[in-house]
């Protein structure tokens, strides 16, 4: 790891200054990520501006019904707050369905949303990758990619971006709230994360010494929310595929939806083709079906990992087919 | 120009007792417990947050602390495996790991343990896991018995290479009964 100074921010706007003047600066959150990096050699800041104990840590309920989260919130913090788990249940379920008791307890709101794939080749400074080093090639394409992406993916670059947390804000339209030297802004989760095109080295819309300083929820959606994941053990592995829904069917017909895949993409991936093709139909296994299956027909499989798709598929199915019983029915919440 | 500073002095209280360190940057909180204080019980398995060997609890949270920049945790408090035992009498979490067999090598045994300890107290909170059913009454969290299956999910940061898992569940049942 490369000697690097330190510096602790006594506030938001003097830490986005101490960013900006240093061209090797990074931000600091909960480390569990960037530290990770450091030691790969992947990251290799000349300056830590340390934001973890500025006081963006504050989880509250807005005037219009929604929620305000503070970049510092913990994830085990953020999973186990009575108005996420009671009006969000989705939230709480990804954030809970990802790492381990112990990252979550360091791990913060705004560092999950901006951690890096773990693609392989990403994460070996021995190997060429366009995330990493852009122009230096892509060996996933050809290699180990059981793992990486099935949709959205560019001659460049096949990673996935790999947090839960994010899949389940995609779904219930959350937005970030940046600041960085030119002031304040605010941007759609939908449109926070990138694809990774020709410039995969991007892995989100933020600009230089720009701080993720907190997440906005609106007033929770009518109906139910869930999220599941699918990966490779019980617990502590990152997913091949997830799904996070918020349905609300009226008389067996489905009056709103929103569903979102982790796992399958550089981003989360709003299915926004299901969704309109479910809302007005039957709440049925078929509807799910067709609707998930219309979503999946832009799917793009890597030779090791077409196994996503349908897994993708039946998992979106047997949500929507949870959401949609009446309550006590499902096993989905 | 001056090169910047890369190293900090780092004040920790690790089981009680207060450590001034100047520090390189780079210095983890396990290498500060392990190199500079001579506290060997957390262990450097992975060295990437994978196995949970490095478990300790700070300020009274259990976190990996081979991921913990020590300049970033200036006056913390922490707790090691060392600070668990009052003299000769073993934690009850020691005791009962001894009574199940819960390991075979003991590499893992110092995380599994501060693990442990946080993990109760995490469930003693209210905290959900994943696989603790959806409560109605979330505004006003209640204690999340401690299951077979609870401990299993709440316990998978901490890796066995021996698969001294069943052991390990038992033991922190006999804990939390």
């Amino acid at each position: 790891m490369r000697a690097f100074a330190y510096e602790r921010a006594g506030g938001v706007d003097e830490a986005i200054a101490a960013v900006a003047a240093s061209p090797g600066g990074m931000f600091l959150g909960g480390g569990t990520n960037l530290v990770d990096l450091m030691k790969l050699g992947v990251a290799s800041p000349g300056l830590l501006v340390d934001i973890g104990r500025l006081p963006l840590t504050e989880v509250r309920e807005t005037p219009d019904g929604g929620l305000h989260i503070g970049a510092n919130v913990r994830n085990s913090d953020l999973a186990a707050h009575p108005a996420v788990r009671s009006r969000y249940p989705a939230l709480s379920q990804a954030v809970l369905a990802g790492a381990s008791g112990q990252i979550r307890n360091t791990a913060t709101t705004g560092g999950n949303l901006l951690q890096r794939t773990r693609c392989l080749y990403f994460q070996d400074v021995a190997k060429p990758c366009n995330k990493r080093e852009p122009g230096s090639g892509c060996p996933a394409r050809e290699g180990v990619h059981r793992d990486l992406a099935v949709l959205g993916h560019s001659p460049m670059c096949v990673a996935t971006h790999p947090s839960d947390m994010a899949v389940a804000l995609a779904a219930l339209d959350a937005v970030v709230h940046l600041r960085g030297p030119g002031g304040e802004r605010t941007v759609p989760l939908c449109d926070f994360h990138r694809l990774p095109g020709d410039e995969p080295q991007r892995d989100t819309v933020i600009e230089p010494a720009e701080l993720v300083v907190a997440v906005g929820l609106p007033a929770p959606p009518a109906g139910r929310s869930a999220y599941r994941k699918a990966r490779d053990r019980a617990s502590y592995a990152f997913a091949l595929a997830s799904v996070a829904a918020v349905l609300d069917v009226r008389a067996g017909v489905v009056e709103e939806v929103r569903l979102a895949f982790g796992g399958l993409a550089h981003k989360p991936w709003r299915a926004r083709v299901a969704e309109e093709a479910l809302r007005g139909a039957p709440a049925t296994e078929e509807s799910f079906a067709r609707a998930a299956e219309a979503e999946l027909a832009a799917a793009e499989p890597l030779r090791e990992n077409g196994f996503k798709v349908r897994l993708a598929r039946n998992l979106a199915v047997r949500m929507l087919g949870d959401l949609a019983a009446p309550a006590g029915e499902g096993s989905a919440s | 120009m001056e090169p910047p500073e890369t190293t900090s002095t780092v004040t920790l209280r690790v089981n009680g007792v207060q450590h001034s360190l100047d520090l390189d940057h780079r210095t983890t909180v396990l290498d500060a417990l392990r190199e500079h204080l001579g506290l060997t019980g957390a262990k450097k398995g992975c060295d990437h947050a994978q196995c949970g060997a490095c478990t300790v609890l700070v300020d009274g949270r259990r976190t990996n602390s081979c991921l913990l920049l020590a300049v970033a945790h200036d006056g913390a408090e922490v707790t090691t495996v060392e600070g668990l035992a009052e003299g000769d009498a073993l934690h009850p979490l020691q005791a009962a790991f001894l009574e199940r067999d819960g390991f075979q090598c003991g590499y893992c045994t110092p995380g599994q343990l501060c693990s442990a300890l946080g993990m109760i107290a995490e469930a003693g909170a209210g905290a959900p896991s994943l696989v603790t059913p959806p409560a109605e009454a979330a505004l006003s969290p209640a204690p999340v018995p401690l299951s077979p299956e609870e401990i299993r999910e709440r316990m998978s940061g901490n890796l066995c290479r021996c698969g001294a898992y069943g052991n390990i569940v038992a033991a922190i049942e006999d804990v939390t009964r």
